[in-house]
């Protein structure tokens, strides 16, 4: 079998010639262990044992009445390390481990995909090196001392903006010199080909539990699903799976930051046009001339300029509707969820949730029986010192 | 129908009979005007080509001394438009110019117009680092129509396969990657770089020209020992750099460029 390498026009694999033969192996790799069934074997006891998978499908019953349709939080915030970001990096450090890679490297933005390799790569016993934005090192200085604990080198990253986009070009530039030696485990659905198939195949098991878990408790499909849309990587592995199946709505939420036309958002989605970054064709914030724009949001997981091509083509063939929510918004939904369910949503997940708040509920479409289910990919720990400050809170 | 240029590059390493020195320069850094006295000081001091960047918001391939230039002449608002006429300038006094963008600029500029540009500006070629041999056809053909080479590059992880793809395809020469790494000065090159180029050589005539880390005299002799061409950036950049008057980064280039030509291996 053959990877994609393109989602319509988009992807491909635009990288120095010094990387492509790692590329290749990696994507032979996969195509050799997706199917084995040792691999799938020690993948799916990790997933359960290790990772607490399958995470439950909640019906919030409060919030349900607030948005005025029937709600389900699809739990990715209980997952080990509190976030989606778990199920990638179990996949890829097992991969990695049967290439014979001994150092593993990463990006981060928020620092809970930072956090899921240094975890993985502790559990393996792998050295690991995060690269993390000096802007995102201090306001998740919760999860620097997280990876620090458990064994990884964070090294900060001044250049550019100093956030997720420039971390991911600081860990590319570190690969192109080991390549050798070193697996890079990028965290989302971007990146020259294979990655955006192979992360997206380690996070479809959202969709796939979604699918037993709600036929198991409404003996139907969903009628829609929402999730926040940065990369975009918990949105394809919630979507996959329903991607064939046209009754179902797909909703992604796009950071829009401090408005649209603030300029000062990150909604690669509705703003940006296409253009190359990281390795891959998709759409992008640029100026004119093709200079990466930067992006903004007060969620540090969505603050990236473009976004996984999968993502572009299920924008241009119609299949996802592609929504945005601004920081205000978000912070309101992620006090919200707060109150009605217990749940402190990270500012990330905020957005999902914040499409379904909107106007009262007036505005998503979704009638009162209608089935919804939110990804709530992450938990929100991590992001009370910026909610705060944002809040005008201080602690 | 234009007659095509495409062959101009490759005749000119032939005919040299020793290895082409082969300077690199950020585009309108530290300004433009300053720019074009750097792309002159190349040339009057015995570069055989001259590869001149076009600054771009997220260089992969290089290190930190490219990227700090280019991020310095971004911020000075120099567009790839003005790159395009400092090099075409470069070109109407008579050297030979290969420009190096990454691939988004082309894409935003118009790939069709931006060759346009480089044909009428006299550019011989076009290095573009995030473009592998696979990706390459689209821009290789519309190049072509114009007389332009879109240069390939090699590198010692490429597998045979892989060189063999990237011989099949490539014209003008074909830009080795010296080490596994980014753009930036090294202090010894990679043992490995002899064998790396003979294996390449096995699959293909054309002219094949080292760069990445080739910052001292000494190590341009070493890599003109095996290959046609050496091409220098970053230490010539950080010249510039670390200078705080021009003139004195223009003597220090002066120096270091006849340096090279007074080398063994540069006085076939």
């Amino acid at each position: 079998m053959t990877l994609s390498q393109r989602f319509g026009r988009y992807g491909g694999r635009y990288v120095p010639e010094t990387l492509v033969s790692a590329l290749e192996e990696l994507e032979a790799a996969y195509e050799t262990y997706r199917d084995d069934p040792d691999f799938l074997a020690e993948l799916h006891l990790l997933q359960a044992d290790y990772a607490g998978r399958p995470t439950p499908l909640f019906l919030a019953r409060r919030l349900s009445e607030c948005v005025g349709c029937r709600t389900y939080l699809k739990r990715e915030d209980l997952a080990h390390t509190g976030a989606h970001k778990i199920n990638n990096t179990l996949g890829q450090i097992l991969l990695a481990v049967r290439m014979g890679k001994r150092r593993i490297i990463a990006e981060t933005g928020a620092g809970q995909h930072g956090v899921a390799t240094a975890t993985v790569a502790a559990l393996f016993g792998l050295e690991c090196h995060v690269y993390m934005g000096e802007e995102d090192i201090r306001r998740q200085e919760l999860n620097v001392f997280r990876m620090k604990l458990l064994g990884a080198e964070v090294l900060p990253v001044t250049s550019g903006s100093g956030t997720l986009k420039d971390a991911t070009n600081e860990a590319i530039r570190d690969w192109v010199a080991n390549v050798e030696t070193t697996h890079y485990i990028i965290g989302s659905v971007v990146g020259p080909a294979p990655y955006p198939t192979l992360v997206r195949d380690f996070q479809s098991v959202i969709g796939a539990e979604t699918r037993e878990q709600i036929l198991a408790r409404e003996g139907r499909l969903p009628d829609g699903l929402v999730a926040c849309v940065g990369a975009g990587s918990n949105a394809i592995g919630l979507f996959h799976e329903f991607v064939d199946e046209a009754a179902v709505r797909l909703v992604g939420v796009e950071a829009a930051g401090l408005g649209l036309d603030s300029g000062k958002h990150g909604a690669s989605l509705a703003r940006g046009t296409g253009g190359i970054l990281h390795g891959s064709f998709s759409y992008v914030l640029q100026d004119d001339e093709g200079q990466i724009q930067e992006a903004h949001s007060v969620a540090a997981g969505l603050d990236y300029p473009s976004v996984g091509p999968e993502h572009s083509y299920l924008k241009d063939v119609g299949r996802v509707e592609y929504k945005s929510a601004t920081d205000e918004e978000a912070l309101t939904a992620f006090q919200a969820l707060s109150r009605l369910e217990g749940i402190i949503p990270a500012l990330e997940s905020a957005h999902a949730v914040a499409y379904l708040l909107r106007d009262d509920g007036g505005s998503h479409g979704f009638g009162t029986d209608d089935v919804v289910v939110v990804s709530l990919s992450g938990r929100g720990d991590k992001d009370v010192y910026s909610a705060a400050a944002a809040l005008g809170v201080a602690i | 129908m234009t007659t095509s240029s495409a062959g101009v590059l490759t005749k000119l390493f032939r005919e040299a009979g020793r290895p082409l020195l082969m300077p690199y320069a950020m585009g309108g850094y530290p300004d433009p005007e300053s720019c074009l006295r750097i792309l002159g000081a190349y040339v009057d001091n015995g570069a055989d080509l001259i590869e001149v960047g076009i600054p771009f918001s997220d260089p992969l391939a290089d290190g930190p001394v490219i990227q700090a230039a280019s991020q310095a002449a971004l911020s000075r608002g120099v567009s790839p438009a003005a790159v395009l006429d400092i090099a075409a300038a470069a070109a109407g006094e008579g050297a030979g110019v290969v420009l190096l963008s990454y691939l988004n600029i082309i894409l935003a500029f118009g790939t069709e117009r931006f060759f346009d540009r480089c044909r009428d500006g006299g550019i011989l070629g076009v290095v573009v680092p995030d473009v592998p041999v696979e990706e390459a056809a689209e821009l290789q053909t519309i190049a072509r129509e114009r007389g332009v080479d879109v240069i390939l590059l090699a590198a010692p992880t490429s597998t045979n396969t892989r060189l063999a793809r990237i011989a099949a395809a490539a014209s003008g020469f074909i830009y080795c990657v010296s080490t596994a790494g980014v753009t930036g000065a090294r202090a010894s090159l990679s043992a490995d770089l002899p064998r790396f180029i003979a294996r390449l050589r096995t699959q293909t005539d054309l002219p094949l020209a080292v760069g990445f880390g080739v910052s001292t005299a000494e190590q341009a002799d070493e890599v003109g020992r095996c290959a046609d061409g050496v091409i220098m950036g970053s230490a010539l950049v950080d010249m510039v750099a670390g200078s705080e008057r021009l003139e004195d980064a223009l003597a220090e280039i002066a120096d270091t460029l006849q340096r090279v030509r007074r080398m063994p291996s540069f006085s076939k």
